[in-house]
């Protein structure tokens, strides 16, 4: 199997096309670009036979390869941010970033918040800038292949860095939108190193217009150097048409809280990649989503969560909701080198099939090495409980509400658990998601 | 807990590296030449008088087998195998046809003997209970050597038998059903054995009836650089029941060998069929030289309405075990088990675990794992559960547990679950751990040393699945977890 | 106010009710007694309407509508409110979200306005205080975490709240210590009214010292084998139910 040549479709031809024409304009090292075009043109799009790529299969969903988007003219950008509607409710320092590409004019770079400092990704590849060194901290991503073509496209995107010691108290909103009527793709590269000791809360979001092939590929790479304290909140907007590729890289230090939490709602295709590697001893790190799906959407949430390092604690939690003829997937994979003695690794996926046509798969995986580890993980999936049903309605709430307020407080709990207890303009940003989805279910 | 002594007492005795089973057995064979391609097959044929279309059946597996694949996704490695440096047919040359007991070879009767399986009918009944019999079908190498009871169950109207006898007495049920569970192009080692085997039982049980007696087969490989390719075929016609239990030994030797097994069952309306193995195979010596390749195709169809399929394992032995006895509950209101004991040490590789497939209304599943990894060994459970489009109401519950034993080792968990239907329910836990230290210190502060601790901590985490077991067996596998696990603590 | 008239009820294919009949008169206290297994339970879910009841036969009549074609909801509208034996936590649903949502549902359902927020909190709050339910429960899940007792609490403080024409008390002493069934039988007894009937089910005598019934009917074998006084709860108490029993085997 190995030995047989690989044959290329009209899309894997296309993308080659398009690498061909753009590496040469796409700032920093064409090398390095080459080099990470060849793992991908090695491999070809993943498709159902490749096994992390089983359930999400590439190759037959990309019937065309979208041309890497140009800038937009800013009154077009400023546009498109302001149909954004995720966290604005929410003081923050915002970052835009409309078709792949860093929007100056519609940013707050004039002021950050004290300690934080920031380049955008474009001029860190031109000017060759230092931290660049720290991207690709995660091996086991740069092995993927929608990593390899995020390296071989990379644009833009910014390149942030919280000085040790500082509490940055402001969160950082990087905001995404991807405008216009034609299927653009995008590929944008983002590294956050968090100094030692200091603390920061990341917000990502993501809109892309309905009904266009939009195809978004988004890496974010977190370093976190010891003591840190991270949050990072994300809402994946996509819209209906969109075929999304995301990538989130968590590289932790010492004695570090890290959690991200990502709400996927109404996409036409997301697969959302999250690698966490534990470093460094003492951390925890909290990897939460919550997944709203009808029609015939797909998403697919796949984590690969290494403990290297002893003493570390991670909680993984997911949650979806289907309806329709709607595709959830959720892989998972917790492994636990012979070296990190004493891991506490809980991971839990919970999906409610909401109608006959949806379809949810769960891979929970355990690789573990140490022996002296506490390690679980649980799936389920299942209808809505139907005797919390009756209880509700027992008490004169019709069904569709019943149902409603069941699904929303089992989405909830991935909010619960991740945001501050006090931080309550926090959750309603991200509950928002879930609420507008169930008033849109109806 | 008298038998947890037992246990102890039995560790105490055996040297680290001590496999009980691995004696040879000194006996003129008769084999096939070396390597595989038609004329072997139709050697093999031959050799069983085989019907023409049995033979036909064999040579289009073969040609299908030659154009797939061997799986590279189970989390096992080793070296490549040559399939044509193996031996296919290995026969005792004494062996020709036996028509009773007393025409078997008395080498063969002894070795069987000191496996403590003894097949002449007599011995077996001093002092047991008729309902505690046991009827076995005595498999050594490419052949079976003896049936017992043959006549009691006949008189309740079973059919057990060789395969080998089947096809010749009843053609109508073996082409019936032979195939129709683990089709000939399934998978690599299935094509392989239905070119190839050469023998294994036969189980027929008529409606209605209840099998008077437990069924056995007993493996035995024994001669060199011979592959064994035994093929099951279990059916339990509407309303009835059968429980059939199978056990595996082999010589110890430096090579490692291939043993490629089919089990197919088929359980129409109503009907139970309890499966249970106690597998115990050669697992190579401490540094991983020698053992038996166990790449084995189990599975069960739930054909009918509310019918049953219970496998319960007990895997201690083999260098590698790949190996998913699975379910295909198509019958509404149908029902599949799985239990599973998988216990490594050693360098043994251990990727196992089951698949349930719901395909009719109101189904039922629940599988039980529990993983014991030791020394050098892998250990791997891998499983399968999926509910279709119409498989309303289907229940699942599974539970898969892993014990470390040492930090040389590794336990790993790969669960799928699909479900395309809204009503049905799926649940999976499954947790990785060590024996707590407070757990072990507790035990040892009233009196039993490490390995005793141990043994009876193992012991406890097993229990579950130990119960499902036909008792005399359930002791027996006991037995062995601990044995597998001998000079695995400090 | 409630009539069941011949009401035969199935469960995968078992019988539970057997053709009962039961009349309950406005402002009623009828209690319900019977042993364990005779359908106590079966006969408060389908009056409340849970699906997995199948009802072959006969009616129920609440205010001259026959509620056996509503969804529990309506029949909660329509003024049935049950106290659950055991009150199923919801996790992730706060408590005063899901009185909200009840009590405005059900006053949207009859034509009346919702209330505004502070209104809505002052009247948990004076029925909270009634019951002895501190404020830091309010503020949890729902049932998530709460004692028997205090779930019991919980029901009756909703019942209070909802102000339902027919309440259903399914076996609300199990559980309860002899403080706690006092506290919920003032609760219930705060709610008497003429335009307000109960049902009470029990398996002891105990409850109906605190709550004292109009009526007791004895239920064996899916249906009402005698009915009477007060003083009927006192004789089974003395006797035990074997006597019924008996009849139920026959």
């Amino acid at each position: 199997m190995a030995d047989m040549e690989r044959i290329n479709t009209p899309v894997e031809t296309a993308i080659a096309e398009h690498f061909a024409g753009a590496k040469a304009v796409l700032p920093g090292d064409a090398g390095a670009r080459e080099t990470a075009f060849a793992r991908f043109a090695e491999a070809g799009l993943p498709h159902r036979r490749v096994e992390e790529w089983k359930y999400t299969d590439l190759r037959s969903v990309m019937r065309e390869a979208a041309p890497l988007a140009p800038a937009l003219a800013d009154d077009d950008a400023v546009a498109a941010l302001e149909a954004s509607p995720w966290f604005a409710g929410i003081e923050a320092a915002r970052i835009a970033i409309a078709n792949g590409h860093v929007v100056a004019s519609a940013s707050d770079f004039a002021d950050l918040p004290e300690g934080v400092s920031l380049e955008t990704t474009a001029q860190a590849l031109a000017s060759g800038h230092p931290d660049l060194a720290a991207l690709g901290a995660i091996p086991e991503a740069s092995e993927n292949i929608a990593y390899a073509l995020n390296s071989a496209f990379m644009s833009d995107g910014v390149v942030i860095r919280v000085a040790a010691g500082t509490k940055v108290e402001t969160p950082l909103h990087l905001r995404f939108v991807i405008t216009g009527d034609s299927a653009v793709a995008t590929a944008t590269r983002t590294l956050v190193i968090v100094e030692k000791g200091a603390s920061v809360t990341l917000l990502e979001s993501h809109d892309s217009a309905d009904d266009v092939a939009h195809q978004p590929n988004n890496v974010v790479e977190i370093v976190a150097e010891d003591e840190t304290e991270i949050a990072h909140f994300r809402i994946d907007g996509h819209g209906s048409g969109a075929q999304a590729l995301s990538t989130l890289t968590a590289h932790l230090g010492a004695h570090v809280a890290f959690d991200t939490l990502n709400m996927i709602a109404r996409p036409g295709l997301v697969r959302h990649q999250v690698f966490m590697t534990f470093a460094g001893e003492h951390s925890k790190g909290g990897v939460r989503g919550a997944t709203m799906l009808g029609e015939r959407q797909h998403a697919d949430t796949t984590l690969f969560v290494n403990h290297v390092a002893p003493h570390c604690e991670s909680r993984e939690l997911f949650k979806t909701a289907l309806d329709g003829n709607a595709t959830g997937v959720f892989q998972g994979r917790i492994a636990v080198a012979k070296e990190a003695q004493k891991t506490d690794g809980q991971m839990m996926s919970a999906a409610v099939l909401l109608s006959d046509g949806a379809t949810m798969n769960n891979k929970p995986e355990l690789e573990i090495f140490a022996d002296d580890v506490l390690c679980a993980h649980g799936a389920t999936c299942g209808e809505l409980d139907d005797d919390l049903l009756f209880y509700l309605m027992a008490r004169g709430i019709p069904r569709p509400e019943a149902e409603a307020l069941l699904i929303e407080s089992f989405l909830g709990e991935t909010v619960e658990e991740a945001v501050d207890e006090t931080d309550e303009a926090m959750r309603e940003a991200l509950m928002g998601v879930a609420r507008t989805w169930l008033a849109a279910r109806g | 807990m008298p038998a947890v002594q037992e246990t102890i007492d039995r560790v105490k005795e055996i040297d680290v590296d001590q496999y009980k089973y691995g004696f040879e057995t000194i006996i003129e064979m008769e084999k096939a030449p070396k390597g595989l391609n038609e004329d072997i097959i139709r050697f093999i044929s031959a050799k069983k008088n085989e019907p023409e279309w049995m033979l036909e059946w064999r040579l289009d597996a073969y040609r299908r087998w030659l154009t797939m694949q061997e799986p590279d996704w189970a989390r096992v490695n080793y070296p490549k195998i040559d399939f044509n440096d193996l031996y296919y047919y290995a026969a005792p040359k004494s062996n020709e046809a036996p028509k009773s007991l007393d025409e078997v070879d008395p080498e063969i009767l002894k070795t069987y003997e000191k496996l403590g399986i003894p097949l002449r009918e007599q011995e077996m009944l001093a002092g047991i209970a008729p309902e505690n019999r046991v009827a076995v079908d005595a498999v050594f190498d490419s052949v079976s050597v003896a049936t017992t009871f043959k006549k009691e169950l006949a008189e309740a109207g079973v059919i057990f038998c060789s395969i080998s006898e089947a096809v010749h007495e009843h053609p109508e049920l073996v082409k019936k059903y032979l195939g129709t569970v683990v089709p000939k192009s399934d998978n690599f080692y299935a094509s392989l054995n239905s070119a190839v085997f050469t023998d294994g039982s036969f189980v027929y049980v008529p409606p209605g009836v209840r099998c008077p007696m437990e069924l056995s087969t007993y493996f035995r490989i024994n001669e060199k650089e011979t592959g064994q390719f035994e093929r099951t075929l279990i059916i339990a016609d509407k309303g009835s029941y059968v429980s059939y239990l199978e056990g595996c030994t082999a010589p110890q030797r430096d090579e490692n060998q291939l043993h490629a097994a089919v089990v197919e069952l088929v359980a129409l309306d109503d009907a139970e069929i309890k499966y249970s193995t106690v597998q115990n195979w050669y697992p190579g010596d401490a540094q991983g030289k020698g053992g038996i390749y166990n790449f084995v195709t189990k599975r069960g169809d739930c054909r009918g309405k509310n019918s049953i399929i219970t496998w319960t394992q007990v895997e201690t032995g083999s260098a590698i075990t790949w190996k998913y006895p699975s379910c295909i509950l198509r019958g509404d209101g149908s029902r599949g088990e799985f239990y599973s004991i998988a216990v490594s040490n050693g360098r043994q590789q251990i990727d196992s675990g089951t698949k349930m497939i719901h395909l009719g209304k109101n189904t039922t599943s629940r599988i039980i794992s529990k993983g014991i990894s030791a020394g050098h060994s892998e250990n791997t459970y891998r499983g399968l559960v999926s509910a279709h489009r119409k498989a309303s109401g289907a229940r699942n519950f599974t539970n898969c547990d892993s014990l470390l034993i040492g930090n040389n080792c590794g336990a790993h968990t790969v669960p799928y679950i699909e479900s395309k239907n809204a009503s049905a329910r799926f649940e999976h836990e499954a947790t990785t751990s060590k024996i707590s230290d407070e757990q072990l210190f507790y035990v040892m502060q009233r009196g039993l040393d490490e390995e005793e601790a141990v043994a009876l901590i193992v012991n406890g985490f097993v229990k579950d699945v130990l119960q499902k077991l036909p008792m005399e067996f359930a002791v027996e596998a006991q037995k062995l977890i601990s044995i597998s696990l001998e000079g695995s603590v400090g | 106010m409630l009539e069941i008239k011949n009401l035969v009820v199935e469960i995968e294919g078992n019988r539970i009710l057997n053709g009962l009949d039961l009349t309950i008169n406005n402002g009623e206290i009828a209690a319900i007694m019977g042993p364990n297994g005779s359908g106590k339970s079966t006969l408060s879910y389908v009056i409340a309407g849970k699906d997995e009841y199948e009802v072959l036969d006969g009616e129920i009549i609440l205010d001259g509508q026959n509620v056996l074609e509503m969804d529990p909801a309506e029949r909660a509208v329509a003024g049935v409110f049950l106290a659950f034996q055991y009150p199923l936590e919801i996790p992730g649903v706060a408590t005063m979200t899901f009185l909200k949502a009840a009590l405005n549902a059900q006053r949207k359902a009859r034509g009346e306005a919702e209330l505004t927020t502070p209104d809505f909190i002052k009247r948990v709050n004076e029925a909270a205080q009634k019951l002895a339910i501190p404020k830091e429960m309010l503020k949890r899940a729902l049932n998530v975490g709460f004692s028997g007792g205090e779930k019991k609490r919980m029901e009756i403080l909703q019942m209070a709240l909802l102000e339902p024409r027919f309440c259903i008390l399914d076996e609300t002493d199990s559980g309860l210590d002899i403080d706690a069934l006092r506290i919920a039988a003032e609760g219930v007894n705060a709610l008497r009214s003429p335009d307000r009937s109960f049902l009470v089910i029990t398996h002891y005598q105990r409850l109906l010292n605190y709550i004292v019934p109009d009526s007791v009917h004895v239920m064996a074998g899916g249906k009402i084998v005698k009915s009477g006084g007060k003083e009927l709860a006192l004789e089974l108490e003395a006797n035990g139910y074997a006597d019924y029993k008996a009849q139920e085997a026959a």
